[in-house]
């Protein structure tokens, strides 16, 4: 049997024996929003799981105020953080096997590196010596999409080729609140219901794009509720508790992996920083908001939870604050080296063979590069130099 | 082996042949797009693939344009060769941001290491007394974006050929099926197609000493018989049918030009910021002191596409290009 005739053939049943296509009460997401730490559940986690996202999530903290001191040295042009979002990034490539893949917007640096890309490469889009720094079959994440929700369709159809050639893979993508307003959010979401393709649409809801509230993107009664209108199931969760969104996505990797379909997750965060270096939240919002969720704060939040089951102390804070001041001092070292480029590489990519126009503009290029050199070795040789 | 004489066949005929042949060949090959599964699409280009190939191979997907495209690229990213058809010119548009943003650039956004190896089958063109936006002319748009290869063919053996070179080569191809010449038929042995490779490759169709027709896809077999009622003014044309706008074929049009000394650009997509000033500008840079005129073109007007009734004043017709021919100075030979 195809994938597709998997889905069962279209039968149309005349009116007055009328009923929904599928049961959309198992598809909707929760009223409240699910948590593990300071509840119930907490005691049934994974210690190991625990301690390991600790240990990322400091050192995705670490990450992001190092990247962001690094634009303030002009080492970076821009950088969105992530501040705030730790969990959800660094929950989203914990739970993907290797074979997997990892569908990131520019906001999700810190799940790339999570998911162990080099963050020199990471960064190179944000450091602006080329667009992708990392090959993404290395790590099978696909290049930073900076095009709202554009990527969207990619995990679909990357997940639906895996499928139909029997492989096991998941595609896990990422989207922000803003990004669900974009047409190619619903498309991607239709598609992949309609091929039941394995894929995990993840949600950070931050409170903003850029400076436009929720209240204003969506009258939804969430984003996760959107999902019921696919045919997928919609789940809801605190996207500052790191044990509930890792709970939450790998229950969503497991059921696309079964062949079970896609499903929509919307973690509620809050972006504590401005949208990027260039923005200023004043304008759109007052610090008492961002103080109240600094209360509610991810890796507080578990490292609360691990000292109360005494599986974290004062030296095991230690050493995991250590790892991330040495990834810190290992990142800035190598940023602060200027990067090597060839202005030639400009033409070597734009086809599989550059064309015959691209060869000459390539050569007119490399003619200025030559008089350029003259010029600034003559100005080298003092007062003498020739002028042109 | 035994030889099957060439014989009438038509164009649709000739691309649905080339579908089927590199599926055949390559079970990469996924053919995707709306109507294109049990319906065989609109134009019936897909006929029968469906049933051949199975429909994993040959998909009806959801009427979403962007998403076909979008999917489509994430499944070339898996090493697949997605061959899209797009319904009409005019309803690719919504895919136009995954188009440029994502297919033309993710070669170079990843220094090569993520090449997309997808074909866009667009039909294009108008003269079929459709209603609104079922006759755009879109190649500018394409044409302007770097990354993409732009090809559309004019004949029966090459539309054929250039939808294999599309589906073999490693990057995108957007190819532009003038709707007009489906129906075309032409003598052709289906028993020995072949690509045309390399894509980029421009043809003398028709040899002539007096000026050059530079055109392509619709508008050949206008120039064509331009070419053919010009011969009662004693000028002898000669027609290039560029096959390929990107990349585009500096050196058979140069040639051509440098021999007869004058040049008309001939097609349906509007002159202003249209494919003809690009060309002109090329021809005039690279062969001024050949030329004994300056370079015309002759396009659509600058309007949107008009309603079927109105629509051959729009068309660049016979009698519109010989009058540009008269144009080329020919005093000054006298």
């Amino acid at each position: 049997m195809t994938v597709m005739e998997q889905r069962g053939a279209y039968r149309p049943t005349p009116p007055p024996a009328w009923q929904p296509r599928t049961d959309p009460a198992p598809l909707l997401p929760d009223a409240e929003p699910y948590r593990v730490l300071g509840t119930g559940r907490a005691d049934a986690a994974d210690p190991e799981l625990l301690r390991r996202l600790y240990a990322e999530l400091v050192k995705g903290r670490r990450y992001n105020a190092q990247a962001t001191a690094l634009t303030k040295q002009g080492r970076l042009a821009v950088y969105p953080s992530s501040t705030g979002q730790e969990a959800c990034e660094v929950a989203a490539a914990l739970v993907l096997e290797e074979q997997d893949w990892l569908f990131p917007s520019y906001r999700d640096t810190l799940a790339v590196v999570a998911r162990g890309v080099d963050p020199v490469e990471t960064l190179t889009l944000l450091r602006g010596d080329w667009h992708t720094g990392y090959d993404p079959y290395e790590h099978r994440v696909a290049p930073l999409s900076t095009p709202l929700a554009t990527q969207l369709p990619h995990a679909v159809g990357l997940a639906h080729a895996a499928r139909l050639k029997g492989d096991d893979v998941v595609a896990l993508a990422m989207v922000g609140d803003g990004g669900t307003s974009e047409g190619d959010f619903h498309e991607a979401l239709n598609f992949a219901a309609v091929w039941r393709a394995p894929v995990v649409f993840f949600v950070q809801n931050n409170g903003f794009a850029i400076s436009v509230p929720l209240a204003k993107q969506t009258a939804a009664p969430s984003l996760a509720h959107k999902a019921v209108g696919y045919g997928m199931p919609g789940r809801l969760v605190d996207g500052n508790d790191a044990a509930a969104v890792h709970e939450v996505l790998a229950d969503a990797v497991r059921h696309a992996r079964a062949g079970g379909g896609p499903t929509l997750v919307e973690a509620i965060t809050y972006r504590v920083e401005a949208h990027t270096n260039a923005d200023d939240a004043t304008r759109y919002r007052g610090d008492a908001e961002v103080e109240i969720w600094k209360g509610h704060d991810p890796v507080a939040l578990l490292e609360q939870e691990l000292t109360r089951r005494g599986l974290l102390d004062d030296d095991r804070i230690a050493a995991v604050r250590q790892d991330a001041e040495t990834m810190a001092a290992d990142l800035r070292a190598r940023m602060n080296q200027d990067p090597a480029l060839d202005p030639m590489d400009l033409f070597a990519h734009v086809y599989a063979e550059p064309t015959s126009q691209l060869l000459e503009q390539r050569e007119q290029l490399r003619a200025e590069l030559a008089a350029e050199a003259e010029d600034e070795a003559g100005a080298g040789s003092g007062p003498g130099g020739t002028q042109r | 082996m035994t030889t099957v004489a060439a014989k009438p066949a038509t164009m649709a005929q000739a691309l649905t042949r080339a579908l089927r042949d590199a599926m055949a060949a390559d079970p990469s090959v996924h053919v995707m797009g709306e109507d294109v599964g049990t319906l065989g699409g609109v134009f019936r280009i897909t006929d029968g693939l469906a049933e051949e190939f199975g429909e994993d191979r040959c998909t009806d997907t959801p009427l979403a344009e962007a998403g076909i495209l979008g999917t489509a690229v994430g499944m070339a990213m898996y090493g697949l060769r997605p061959v899209v058809e797009m319904q009409f010119d005019a309803f690719a548009y919504p895919a136009f941001e995954q188009l440029v943003s994502h297919v033309a650039k993710m070669r170079n956004r990843t220094r090569g290491r993520m090449p997309l190896p997808l074909t866009i089958r667009i039909p294009y063109g108008g003269g079929i007394g459709g209603v609104e936006h079922h006759s755009d002319s879109s190649e500018a748009y394409y044409m302007a974006t770097p990354g993409l290869h732009v090809v559309t063919p004019a004949t029966v053996p090459d539309a054929y050929g250039l939808l294999r070179a599309a589906i073999a080569s490693d990057d995108p191809v957007v190819l532009l099926e003038p709707k007009r010449l489906y129906w075309s038929k032409d003598s052709w042995n289906p028993e020995r197609p072949s690509a045309v490779e390399p894509l980029g490759r421009a043809v003398v169709r028709r040899s002539g000493r007096s000026a050059t027709l530079i055109t392509y896809g619709l508008s050949v077999p206008v120039c064509m018989e331009a070419a053919e009622a010009a011969r009662a003014e004693g000028w002898d044309l000669e027609v290039v049918d560029l096959r390929s706008l990107v990349p585009f074929d500096d050196e058979t049009v140069c040639a051509s030009v440098r021999r007869t000394g004058r040049a008309v650009v001939v097609h349906e997509s509007g002159g202003f910021g249209g494919p003809g000033g690009e060309i002109a500008a090329r021809v005039t840079e690279r062969c001024f002191h050949h030329l004994e005129a300056p370079v015309l073109r002759v396009a659509g007007f600058d309007l949107p596409y008009p309603p079927p009734m109105l629509e051959r004043h729009h068309l660049p017709g016979v009698d519109r290009i010989l009058d540009a021919v008269g144009r080329l100075q020919w005093e000054a030979e006298s």
